[in-house]
């Protein structure tokens, strides 16, 4: 996984119109981030092009005008703004790798499901969470196309006269910035896990199937 | 004594392999692995020249691809054929036990795991598939997880995990005839909405979880994420063991008391703490049907569609002006009535015999109204087998249904079975979401009774108004 510091880029916000009315998007659900005929593949790379492909092309594959991602400067967004609940629906990771492959290394909404969260994570994505308020103050300056930085070192996302800062777990902080290898950290404390298992198949013998 | 504790409490802190400053190793029992969210994993393994740590701890099926169509056809779209056939190849090369799509076992994983006793009590679960949840009926924790997850279940037999909170939904009261476990389900995510659960693990307790039957139970944990709450919990009793017994991965003999002794410590102590709890009366509910496109967005049959001016909340509002647009729904109108092309009944929510039982009970002497195309797709091989001894199909196909081999089909519509665009099902999966059964196509969720009930009017219908005329 490629190390997370920071990212300046521009951010694209996801948005509902109502009348003259602006709201951020709410429930974007993974089927919408990546509708299910590109989950046939069997590899994790080339899934930017379908990357929110129903609200992106229409039925003949043209390009929706209005959609924010094909518009200029957004489609060399790097920042995503959405409302609350992010992410939520199914598992599937080909959300995150769309995302990711499409350029995008940052997503900011109010809150985010669970799994997708993880997910993010486990891709090099960072996942920000911050107050609703807070968001929609960023729709504005989003939209006028000017760049944001996102500093994970500082967590911090720097504008041009402002600093807005977030949280993130420290021990997500640390594999993303030295860009870590969940599994082989998890290896190094195997002996653990035999000991576990030890433990268990003689107390416990149906849960380890032999 | 110690600390009262919650089912939860009891299974995280019995799978902790390793403790450390703010991460946590949580031992799996058990991985159900299928054919989508897998080769990236397998693929991972290789790179890095990495073995499978435990592959008797797992069990892999096809089920999101496959065609409901004759399986002797083959599977008739050549992706989805590679797929199935890179899930087949990874199973051999890594010693994993795979149910191949012929074998009469085959099936929705979420439902092939209790059926082969390879879900029990107690167990850790995870499979890359959010439904995963559907485990937690038998007293399991189990939840979804994402493909490097997968990769790393199968390199470490572990997950890195943090506690998540209890939350304790208490469901009480009879279930009036007619409303069903589909119902209790949508209810609470209705009531607490699709982020309600985030960051919990909810716990299902009270009379009205208690008298479900076990397939009830498994629906009820199977939409827990469409809640947000990755996993839902309902603590085993006699009727969790009497369904586990004899089942081929069940343990036998004497390792069969001392599980049974051992399950009977799972449920949650009196006086447990939650972080979060709240209360539903199971009597005052009525069958109930989604309008929009969350899961969330649930009324009663005899409801209305609701008005934008009533909604306070901007954002709401245009998500919810957003969903009638999709849904070609008019504000303020009755849900009843509006006419339907399209039926589903299947899914790893509502495609056990139970659920079939259910919808071929109000079917005998009708026909499938002209202007529907209604399908029937059991959960697996076996609640096929089952439905057909109990004369279940000819019921479906004499009223004017198709009979389908078993697989995820149109709740995802991976596979051929598919919404038009614009198209109107009533569904007993568990998903509204835009395009989710098909490009434009609109889903309202269902119990099966209602599906049923639906496919005999071509339009949503109270399926207590039908049950009264058969008298």
């Amino acid at each position: 996984m490629d190390k997370f510091s920071s990212v300046k880029g521009i951010s694209a916000p996801l948005i509902n119109k109502s009348g003259n009315q602006l709201s951020l998007m709410m429930n974007i659900d993974t089927d919408m981030i990546i509708p299910k005929q590109f989950l046939k593949t069997i590899k994790r790379s080339g899934l930017g092009k379908n990357l929110f492909d129903e609200m992106r092309y229409d039925s003949d594959g043209k390009e929706i005008d209005s959609f924010i991602l094909n518009k200029e400067p957004f489609r060399k967004a790097k920042i995503l703004i959405a409302g609350k609940n992010f992410g939520c629906g199914s598992s599937r990771e080909h959300a995150p790798w769309s995302i990711l492959d499409f350029g995008i290394k940052v997503i900011i909404a109010p809150s985010f499901a669970d799994i997708f969260f993880n997910n993010s994570f486990k891709n090099g994505i960072l996942p920000i969470k911050l107050d609703e308020k807070i968001i929609n103050s960023l729709i504005d300056v989003s939209m006028k196309g000017e760049e944001l930085e996102v500093n994970l070192i500082d967590q911090a996302i720097i504008l041009h006269d402002r600093k807005i800062e977030f949280d993130v777990d420290p021990i997500n902080k640390e594999c993303l910035v030295k860009g870590l290898d969940d599994i082989g950290s998890t290896l190094e404390k195997v002996s653990f896990i035999d000991e576990f298992e030890n433990e268990i198949s003689g107390k416990r013998p149906w849960n380890i199937p032999s | 004594m110690s600390e009262p504790k919650t089912i939860y409490d009891k299974i995280w802190e019995s799978h902790l392999a390793y403790e450390g400053d703010g991460d946590c190793l949580l031992y799996i029992d058990r991985h159900l692995i299928h054919e989508v969210t897998s080769p990236q994993a397998f693929e991972g393994l290789r790179m890095s020249n990495r073995q499978v740590r435990r592959p008797q701890n797992a069990l892999a099926v096809a089920d999101h691809n496959i065609p409901t169509t004759d399986r002797a056809l083959g599977i008739g779209d050549e992706e989805s054929e590679i797929q199935i056939q890179t899930l087949e190849d990874n199973c051999k090369e890594f010693g994993i036990k795979y149910i191949e799509t012929s074998d009469k076992r085959q099936g929705i994983v979420h439902i092939i795991g209790p059926e082969q006793g390879f879900t029990l009590p107690g167990l850790t679960i995870v499979c890359g598939d959010s439904h995963t949840s559907t485990h937690g009926a038998f007293g399991a924790l189990a939840h979804g997880i994402g493909t490097s997850e997968v990769e790393h279940v199968l390199a470490t037999q572990t997950l890195i995990q943090k506690k998540a909170k209890n939350f304790k939904v208490n469901i009480t009261g009879k279930c009036k005839d007619d409303v069903t476990a589909k119902d209790l389900a949508l209810s609470v995510i209705g009531a607490i909405g699709t982020a309600g659960g985030t960051g919990y693990v909810i716990e299902y307790t009270g009379d009205a979880v208690e008298s479900l039957s076990i397939e009830g139970r498994m629906t009820l944990c199977n939409l827990t994420i469409e809640a947000g709450a990755r996993a839902g919990l309902v603590s085993p009793d006699e009727k969790t063991f009497e369904y586990l017994k004899g089942r081929p991965m069940s343990p036998k003999d004497a390792e069969w008391d001392s599980a049974i002794e051992y399950w009977k410590t799972l449920a949650s102590d009196r006086n447990a703490k939650y972080d979060k709890t709240i209360e539903i009366d199971a009597s005052n509910l009525t069958p109930l049907v989604t309008w929009g496109t969350s899961p969330e967005d649930v009324i009663s049959i005899d409801g209305n569609i609701p008005n934008l001016e009533d909604i306070k909340d901007d954002s709401k509002r245009s998500a919810v002006k957003r969903s009638l647009d999709y849904m070609n729904l008019v504000p303020g109108s009755p849900i009843k009535g509006v006419p339907i092309d399209r039926v589903f009944i299947g899914s790893c929510t509502n495609g056990r015999i139970e659920d079939l039982r259910e919808a071929a009970s109000i079917l005998p002497g009708k026909k499938v109204s002209e202007r529907v195309s209604a399908m029937v797709v059991p959960g697996s091989g076996l609640v096929k087998e089952q439905a057909e001894e109990e004369g279940l199909d000819k019921i479906f196909i004499e009223a004017g249904f198709e009979w389908r081999e078993p697989g995820c089909s149109m709740c995802l519509a991976m596979n051929a079975d598919k919404l038009a665009p614009k198209e109107r099902c009533a569904s007993t999966s568990n998903r509204n979401f835009e395009g989710r059964q098909g490009r434009e196509g609109r889903t309202h969720l269902v119990s099966p009774k209602m599906a049923a009930a639906a496919a005999l009017t071509g339009c949503l219908t109270d399926v207590r108004e039908m049950v009264l005329e058969n008298g």
